[in-house]
C-alpha cells in the first residue's frame, strides 16, 4: 500500500516536472511591452542587440566603475524602466542657456545639474537666479525608426513663416554636433549645423550623441567619444574621480546604441474598436496631427529591418511654439524658450507601466493625466487644445482613448 | 583550488579508515546559538579531529513573462567542518565552504571556544555574526527549501561571518533554557551603497576580502543576541548587530560622516502545540545611513522575513529506511530593500519580493533530505510597476557526509 502510494506521488511530480514549460507565467501580449527587438534582425545582430540590452539595463555604475562622482542615476535602466518614461525621480535638470545659440554654462555646470553624488562629495547646485528646465525621461522605443528619418524629410513639414496659415509652423533645431559625429548622406548641414531630433528640445542629432551625452551627463561616464567629466558649476578644480578614462568601451557604447536603434516601435491596441476609430477622426478633425504626425516611412537603411518601413510615431520631430505656460526660460540649440520637439505619442497607453502605475506627462511630468496634458498645449497647439475642449464629453473621452491605445 | 580539494580528499580518505564513532544524532535540546556544533561529525582514535560536512546540488527550471533560462543544474555548496576538543572544555570548530562548484571558497568560521563557566565562555576567530537564527544555523540539511530565505541572505547576508572576539553563555532550569551572545567584530564597508544591484546591498560586504585582514574604518562591530527557549514549544531570539559602515577618515583627514548600519532581528522556532507541525521563521529590520545627496535608487531601511510551515505526513519505515520522514512543507516570503517614499512626488517607494514556495522533502535519515520546491515571486521595482511574476520549479538534494 505504501509502496503504491509513493509510486503514484513519484509519477505525479514526473508529470509536474516534464510539464515545466506549462508552469512559466506566460508572456504578455506583445503590444502590451514596450520592449523587444524589431521584428527580421538577424542572428549576428540579435546578439548586439541583446549585449545592448546588458549594457543598457544591467550595467549599473558604481563609484568604483566610475558612476560620477557627479551624477544623476547610475545606470540608463534606472531612468527608462522598462525602456518606458521616466518617474520624476530621475528628472533631469538643464540650466543656463536663455536664448538660442550658446549655453554660457557650457563650460560652468552646464547644460545639466548632476544633483546627485557619490558619498564624500557636495551635489551641483543650480546657480542662484538661472533659467532651467526639467526634463523627465522619454520612452526609448522605436528610436531607430525616427533616426532612419531624412532631413528632407523632416524638412517638407516644415513652415516656419507659416505659410499655409494654420497657424503651425515647425522648424527644426539646428545644433552644432559633436566632433564625434559622422554625417550620412540623409543629413543637411546648414550653417556648419545639424537637425537635432532627439531630447526635449531636439538637441542630439542622433542616438550616439544622445547616448554619449547620457553617459556624461547623467551618470558621470567618460568614453572615447567623450573623455572629459561633466563640469561642476563653481567648481572649476574639481578633481575627477579615481577611475581611468574611458569608463565605458566604445564597443559598450556603440552596443548600446544598436540596441536603442532596434527596440520596437509600440504596437496600437484596441485599433479596430469604434470608439478608438471615432477618437482617432477626432484627432485628426482638431488638427492634432498636424504636429504629431501619424505616419512616416523609413528610406533604406543599413540595418534591414529598419528598411522602407512605415510606422506611426505621432510626432513630426519638429520644434513648436508651446505658449508662454510651458515656456520655462530655458533652451538649447538654435530653439526658442517657447519652443518644445513634439514628443512622439507612440506608447502613450503604456506609460503607467514604466512610471509605477501614475502617467507624468508633458517635458517635466507636470501633467498627471492626459487631459490635463492636451490642457497644457497652448502657443501653435491653442486651437486644437480649444477644439478638444469644444467637444462633447462623450467625445474628448473618445479621443483620449484612442490616444490611450497608442 | 585541486591542491584544496585533493588535501581534503586526502585527510577525509586516511581518517576514514579510522573512523570509529558516528555522532549522527542531533541534539534537540540545543539552542540556535549551537548550530556549529550541532551537527553530526565523525571522529577517530587515533586523530585529534572529528570531521563532518555537507554537500548540496539541485536542479532548478524558472522562467517569467513567458520566458525561461531552461533547465539547469547547480552545486551551490560543498562545506567541511573540522572540529577538535584541545583540552577539556577548550575546542576548535572550522567550517569552510566551495561555493558554486569551487568558484569561491571561504572560511565561514573557525574559532576556539573556552569555557570559564557555562554562562561565560569566550570565542575567538572568524565567527559567525549571531544576527537572526539562520546565520548561525544555515546548513541545507537542516531545511526543507533549496534555495535559502531571501531576507536571511540579502539583509542579513548569510553567511556573515567575520573576525573577531566575545563571551557566550547558556543555562536552562526545567523547562526553560537562556542564552546570550556578545561579539565585537570587524563590520561592513561603504561598497553597501556602491553596488551595481543598483539597490543598497549588504552582500556587497562579503566581497571585500580584507575585512579579515582589518576593519574597513577601524571601529568595531557590535554584535548582540539573546534567546529563550522552552524545551516544549520553541525558542525566540532578538538580536541586534550595527556600527559604522563607512570609511569617515584616513590619516587623520575626515572624509565623510561616520555613517551608521543597524539590524535587529527576531528569530523563532518551535512546534504548533499539540502538534507536529514545525514553524521556523525570521524578520529583520535594517536601517543605513545613506547620503540624502545619494540617489534614493539606494533605500535606508529594508526590511525581509520568513517563515516555514513544517508538517511530517509520514515517519515511519519507508523503502527500507528506518525512521524515515515525509514532509509537506511551506515557505511565505517577503523583502522590501527601499522602505519609504519619493521626495519628488511623495509616492511609496517599492523594490520588493513577495514569495511563496509550497514543498516536498523526503528524508530517508534526518541527516539527508531530497527536497522538490515549487517556487513563485513577485517582484515589483523601485517605481511600482506591474510585478513581474516569476515561477519555478527546484529538485535537489542536501546531505551531511
Amino acid at each position: 500500500m505504501l509502496k503504491s502510494r509513493l509510486i503514484l506521488t513519484a509519477a505525479v511530480l514526473c508529470c509536474f516536472i516534464v510539464a515545466c514549460d506549462e508552469l512559466i507565467p506566460p508572456a504578455p501580449e506583445e503590444n502590451e511591452l514596450l520592449d523587444g527587438p524589431v521584428e527580421g534582425l538577424s542572428n549576428e545582430e540579435n546578439l548586439q542587440f541583446l549585449l545592448g540590452d546588458i549594457a543598457f539595463n544591467d550595467e549599473v555604475f558604481t563609484p568604483e566603475t566610475g558612476l560620477g562622482p557627479f551624477f544623476v542615476a547610475a545606470s540608463c535602466g534606472s531612468c527608462h524602466i522598462g525602456d518606458g518614461k521616466g518617474h520624476p525621480f530621475t528628472t533631469l535638470t538643464r540650466f543656463g542657456q536663455a536664448a538660442p545659440g550658446m549655453n554660457p554654462f557650457s563650460n560652468n555646470g552646464g547644460p545639466q545639474l548632476q544633483n546627485r553624488a557619490i558619498p564624500g562629495h557636495v551635489p551641483e547646485e543650480l546657480p542662484a537666479g538661472v533659467v532651467f528646465s526639467r526634463i523627465t525621461p522619454p520612452a526609448n522605443t522605436g528610436l531607430g525608426f525616427l533616426e532612419a528619418l531624412t532631413d528632407a524629410q523632416l524638412l517638407s513639414n516644415a513652415d516656419p513663416n507659416d505659410l499655409d496659415g494654420d497657424g503651425i509652423s515647425g522648424v527644426p533645431n539646428y545644433v552644432t554636433a559633436p566632433d564625434y559625429f559622422v554625417p550620412q548622406p540623409h543629413h543637411q548641414e546648414l550653417n556648419g549645423q545639424y537637425i537635432g531630433r532627439f531630447g526635449k528640445k531636439a538637441a542630439a542629432v542622433n542616438l550616439l550623441h544622445q547616448t554619449v551625452n547620457a553617459y556624461k551627463q547623467d551618470m558621470g561616464i567618460t568614453s572615447e567619444f567623450d573623455s572629459e567629466e561633466p563640469s561642476i558649476y563653481n567648481k572649476p578644480n574639481q578633481a575627477p574621480d579615481n577611475v581611468e578614462d574611458p569608463e565605458v568601451a566604445s564597443s559598450t557604447v556603440r552596443n548600446l546604441v544598436f540596441y536603442l536603434r532596434t527596440l520596437k516601435a509600440p504596437i496600437q491596441r484596441n485599433e479596430t474598436d469604434e470608439d478608438i476609430i471615432r477618437g482617432k477622426q477626432l484627432f485628426t478633425q482638431a488638427q492634432c496631427s498636424s504636429c504629431h504626425t501619424p505616419q512616416w516611412t523609413t528610406p533604406v537603411s543599413d540595418v534591414a529591418a529598419l528598411s522602407n518601413k512605415t510606422f506611426f510615431p505621432y510626432t513630426d520631430l519638429l520644434l513648436h511654439d508651446m505658449g508662454s505656460g510651458l515656456d520655462d526660460g530655458y533652451t538649447e540649440g538654435s530653439a526658442l524658450t517657447s519652443e518644445w520637439r513634439t514628443p512622439p505619442l507612440w506608447g502613450l497607453g503604456l506609460s503607467e507601466n514604466s512610471q509605477g502605475g501614475q502617467i507624468f506627462l508633458m517635458h517635466d511630468g507636470r501633467a498627471t493625466s492626459i487631459r490635463q496634458a492636451i490642457a497644457m498645449h497652448g502657443g501653435e497647439a491653442e486651437n486644437s487644445r480649444n477644439q478638444f475642449t469644444n467637444l462633447s464629453a462623450e467625445d474628448q473621452e473618445k479621443l483620449i482613448a484612442f490616444l490611450r491605445s497608442l | 583550488m585541486k591542491k584544496f580539494l585533493t588535501l581534503v580528499m586526502g585527510l577525509w580518505f586516511c581518517t576514514s579508515t579510522f573512523a570509529q564513532t558516528d555522532k549522527g544524532k542531533v541534539d534537540t535540546t540545543a539552542l540556535n546559538m549551537d548550530a556549529v556544533y550541532n551537527r553530526p561529525f565523525l571522529s577517530f582514535d587515533k586523530l585529534p579531529v572529528a570531521l563532518g560536512g555537507y554537500l548540496e546540488a539541485n536542479s532548478s527550471y524558472f522562467g517569467s513573462d513567458g520566458l525561461s533560462e531552461g533547465l539547469s543544474f547547480q552545486i551551490p555548496r560543498l562545506t567541511i567542518f573540522i572540529s577538535s576538543t584541545i583540552a577539556e572544555r577548550i575546542k576548535f570548530l572550522t567550517e569552510i565552504e566551495l561555493e558554486e562548484g569551487g568558484a569561491e571558497i571561504a572560511i565561514e568560521f573557525a574559532a576556539f571556544d573556552i569555557e570559564f563557566h557555562p554562562m561565560l565562555n569566550f570565542r575567538g576567530g572568524v565567527i559567525m555574526n549571531p544576527i537572526g537564527a539562520f546565520n548561525q544555523n544555515h546548513d541545507g540539511p537542516k531545511w526543507e527549501f533549496i534555495n535559502r530565505p531571501i531576507a536571511s541572505t540579502t539583509i542579513i547576508p548569510s553567511t556573515w561571518s567575520n573576525v573577531g572576539f566575545g563571551i557566550y553563555g547558556k543555562t536552562a532550569k526545567n523547562s526553560w533554557a537562556f542564552a546570550y551572545e556578545a561579539y565585537l567584530t570587524n563590520g561592513f564597508d561603504g561598497s553597501i551603497i556602491g553596488s551595481a544591484e543598483n539597490r543598497t546591498w549588504l552582500p556587497q560586504s562579503k566581497a571585500n576580502k580584507e575585512r579579515f585582514e582589518e576593519s574597513s574604518n577601524g571601529v568595531a562591530w557590535l554584535t548582540l543576541k539573546t534567546a529563550i527557549k522552552n524545551f516544549k514549544y520553541g525558542e525566540i531570539g532578538f538580536s541586534w548587530m550595527g556600527g559604522v559602515y563607512n570609511k569617515f577618515e584616513e590619516d587623520g583627514l575626515q572624509l565623510d560622516e561616520r555613517r551608521r548600519l543597524d539590524i535587529f532581528a527576531i528569530d523563532f522556532n518551535g512546534k504548533l502545540p499539540f502538534s507536529r507541525t514545525k514553524l521556523i521563521g525570521e524578520y529583520t529590520w535594517a536601517n543605513i545611513d545613506v547620503p540624502a545627496t545619494f540617489s534614493q535608487q539606494f533605500g535606508n531601511r529594508q526590511r525581509g522575513g520568513f517563515i516555514d510551515i513544517v508538517h511530517p505526513i509520514l515517519n515511519q519505515r519507508i523503502l527500507d529506511w528506518d525512521n524515515s520522514t515525509l514532509n509537506l512543507a511551506l515557505r511565505l516570503e517577503y523583502v522590501d530593500y527601499n522602505k519609504g517614499s519619493f521626495r519628488e512626488t511623495g509616492g511609496n517607494i517599492f523594490d520588493h519580493t513577495y514569495s511563496i514556495v509550497p514543498a516536498v522533502s523526503f528524508r530517508p535519515s534526518p541527516q539527508t533530505v531530497l527536497r522538490l520546491n515549487y517556487r513563485m515571486d513577485w517582484t515589483r521595482d523601485i517605481l511600482g510597476n506591474p510585478s513581474v511574476k516569476t515561477v519555478g520549479l527546484q529538485f535537489g538534494f542536501s546531505t551531511y557526509f
